[in-house]
């Protein structure tokens, strides 16, 4: 079976169409006086789900996230959450825990109280608070700092205290702000997948906001990419990234080169684009725009091939170019190659050998290749 | 700036502060504490032993056998000196609890004001000080006294049918202490809360607390700092006011800021007036001690 990515789901309850989903936003729009944050959006989140918002400031990802919190009220629309619409109901009162991107840790706490906060709200025994406490100090690995206070922490110990104060109360949603945002690089790439593992493990509702793309293509089961209030388009991470439906996300997320043009044919599976480079690119792809129309073309650094020679199979997409500049980043070679047209276009090739016998250099004559599925028609 | 110089510099820059605390503290201090320990004279100045350059050595070490403990010890033989440190204490401690009462809510509406309007409303609390504090004291006299403007409204909407007597009563010096230090209350409490960081509180909400008690158990302990800086503002200087028990006060009001007053004008007695002083400054350190560890907690917690 083919499938996009190099990645198989079980969990994929948003294909089932018999699936209820657990958090559900219907013509949710939120105004700020003439500003408006989130316009009408329609989304659907389901049970044990790791759900990404993702998108640049200001496009109303934490606003959405702040009326599932309950901190802002939508104008119009409903927020319901498992089979409840919960617009009316204060934050304190739902069942929902977030995850502050400050973390919001009390300073005049000490970790053990800021983890046990919530629960001495709910009114829980004494011995039944230090014994949760204790789970949940073990579970983010922070057993010894229960005395401290949030000031004698670092960086990553304050995330684990705000993490483990948020799942103390076993929400039925848990909602994270820019959760490692604060984090360098390193602690940032484990402690995602710590989060991944603990979400398993719990069997909870994540819902996470972000504009670290990275992040979200690690740890979210789906995506969804927000620009100006509305979604573009909500999908698994492999989808967004193979199979973006627009402009918007395809640049959005990772590299891409896109090539401007008309649909010259469009049957049989097979879509036929004359791009304004000036040569022909024809595609495997069964729906897109009718003959005639102004379409785009886009395509991943990583899908395209640099070679000396033209590329003997005549079905594979080809276009002459010189080396224009050569990034080499290690991991991979980025090729950028100046088409005939005077357009320039990324090509990466992943360096899988250390010795390389007569490599590209700059100023060569080459060619830019790539086959039928390599990239994707945007209509425009 | 060379090395050398900008050395230069920074050693200026320290000393200045300790400078300014030796000329005009410890220096002052001394010569009213020195003044505590001789005996009142008919002369100019007023006490006896005096120092000259003429004396020598073994006439200054003559002199300084003379000095005596004897005005502390005649500040406890006589009951109107802890009377009146004891009533003073009293009541600046109540007009600082009132104006904590007053201060608090206003400053916490300051720091929740539109980030816009914040800057007038601190203009208003300060605009106060653009006039005479001695002006303002008298002020009260006239809406305090029974013919007053406060007894005059409160007869014309007939909530009282004969005067109230305010004025010559402790209540009118805790009138007058509150309002007169009210700024200094405000301030450091808004300093406080306004710094305060509001997601706190939407995590207090978050995790199940409603407003009210997160109000207990987040904002008010977080700006405790400001409170404590505040009650010493007022505290410490109402205990030793003088101005305010003179004209808003009667004779039966006892402030050691008035006794000290009497003692030194009315009765010439330098010496008792500055063992009062010195007694009334050891008093005040107390506080003062606790002040600074309060800040030097609160600066440690905001590291």
């Amino acid at each position: 079976m083919k499938s996009l990515g190099n990645i198989r789901r079980s969990f994929a309850p948003w294909t089932d169409p018999d699936a209820k989903p657990f958090i559900t936003f219907r013509n949710v729009t939120k105004r700020f006086g003439d500003f408006t944050a989130v316009d009408d959006l329609t989304l659907n989140i389901y049970h044990r789900e790791f759900f990404a918002l993702l998108g640049a400031s200001g496009c109303g990802k934490s606003t959405l996230l702040r009326m599932l919190a309950g901190f802002e009220r939508p104008t119009s629309g409903e927020i319901i959450l498992d089979g409840q619409d919960i617009a009316g109901i204060p934050p304190y009162k739902r069942p929902v825990n977030m995850m502050f991107q400050s973390y919001a840790l009390f300073p005049h706490m000490t970790v053990e109280s800021n983890i046990g906060f919530g629960l001495r709200q709910d009114g829980m025994p004494k011995n039944e608070i230090a014994e949760r406490v204790s789970q949940m100090l073990k579970l983010v690995k922070l057993e010894q700092f229960a005395k401290r206070k949030p000031h004698q922490l670092s960086g990553g110990q304050r995330q684990r205290v705000a993490l483990a104060r948020s799942l103390a109360k076993r929400p039925k949603v848990l909602l994270l702000d820019e959760p490692l945002g604060a984090l360098d690089k390193k602690l940032r790439e484990e402690t995602q997948f710590e989060l991944m593992d603990l979400q398993q493990e719990l069997g909870l509702t994540f819902v996470v906001v972000t504009h670290d793309q990275e992040e979200a293509m690690t740890m979210a089961d789906r995506i969804a990419v927000m620009s100006h209030g509305k979604v573009i388009q909500v999908a698994t991470p492999a989808e967004i990234y193979e199979a973006p439906n627009s402009r918007f996300v395809a640049d959005f997320i990772g590299d891409v080169n896109i090539l401007d043009g008309k649909v010259s044919a469009n049957g049989n599976g097979k879509i036929e684009l004359a791009v304004n480079e000036g040569f022909t690119i024809r595609t495997a792809t069964a729906n897109g725009p009718t003959p005639g129309s102004a379409a785009g073309f886009a395509i991943r650094p990583e899908k395209m091939k640099v070679t000396r020679a033209a590329p003997a199979d005549a079905s594979v997409n080809a276009a002459p170019g010189e080396i224009w500049d050569i990034g080499y980043l290690g991991d991979m070679t980025v090729f950028y190659v100046k088409l005939d047209s005077g357009k320039v276009v990324k090509a990466s090739m992943l360096n899988a050998l250390r010795e390389v016998e007569d490599p590209i250099s700059y100023d060569e004559k080459v060619w830019v290749s790539f086959g039928e599925t390599a990239g994707v028609v945007l209509k425009d | 700036m060379n090395k050398l110089g900008s050395a230069i510099f920074s050693r200026l820059v320290i000393i200045l502060p300790y400078a300014w605390l030796l000329f005009f503290f410890l220096v002052p201090f001394f010569i009213v504490f020195r003044i505590s320990l001789s005996t009142t004279a008919i002369a100019q100045p007023p006490y006896e032993p005096v120092f000259a350059l003429a004396d020598g050595l073994s006439g200054f070490f003559g002199k300084v056998g003379q000095f005596s403990f004897a005005n502390y010890i005649w500040l406890t033989e006589d009951a109107l000196y802890l009377n009146a440190y004891l009533s003073s204490i009293w009541i600046a401690g109540v007009s600082t609890f009132i104006t904590l009462l007053i201060g608090y809510p206003i400053a916490y509406g300051m720091a929740q004001a539109p980030r816009t309007l914040r800057p007038t409303l601190l203009m208003l609390v300060i605009l106060p000080f653009w006039t005479s504090f001695l002006i303002r004291v008298y002020a009260w006299i006239a809406i305090l006294k029974p013919e007053g403007l406060l007894n005059q409204f409160l007869l014309s909407i007939g909530v009282i049918d004969q005067p109230l007597i305010i004025i010559g009563t402790n209540w009118a010096i805790y009138i007058g202490i509150v309002y007169s230090y009210l700024p200094f209350m405000i301030l450091p409490l808004y300093s406080a809360l306004e710094k305060m960081d509001n997601s706190l509180i939407e995590a207090a909400k978050d995790l199940g607390c409603p407003p009210i008690s997160a109000f207990w158990k987040i904002t008010f302990p977080l700006s405790l700092p400001g409170v404590v800086a505040g009650c010493m503002l007022v505290f410490i200087p109402a205990v030793g006011e003088f101005v305010i028990p003179d004209l808003l006060g009667g004779s039966q009001t006892l402030m050691i800021g008035k006794t000290l007053w009497n003692e030194f004008n009315a009765n010439r007695d330098w010496p008792v007036s500055a063992a009062v002083a010195t007694i009334l400054l050891l008093i005040l350190v107390v506080p003062i001690v606790f002040f600074q560890n309060a800040q030097a907690k609160a600066e440690e917690q905001g590291r």
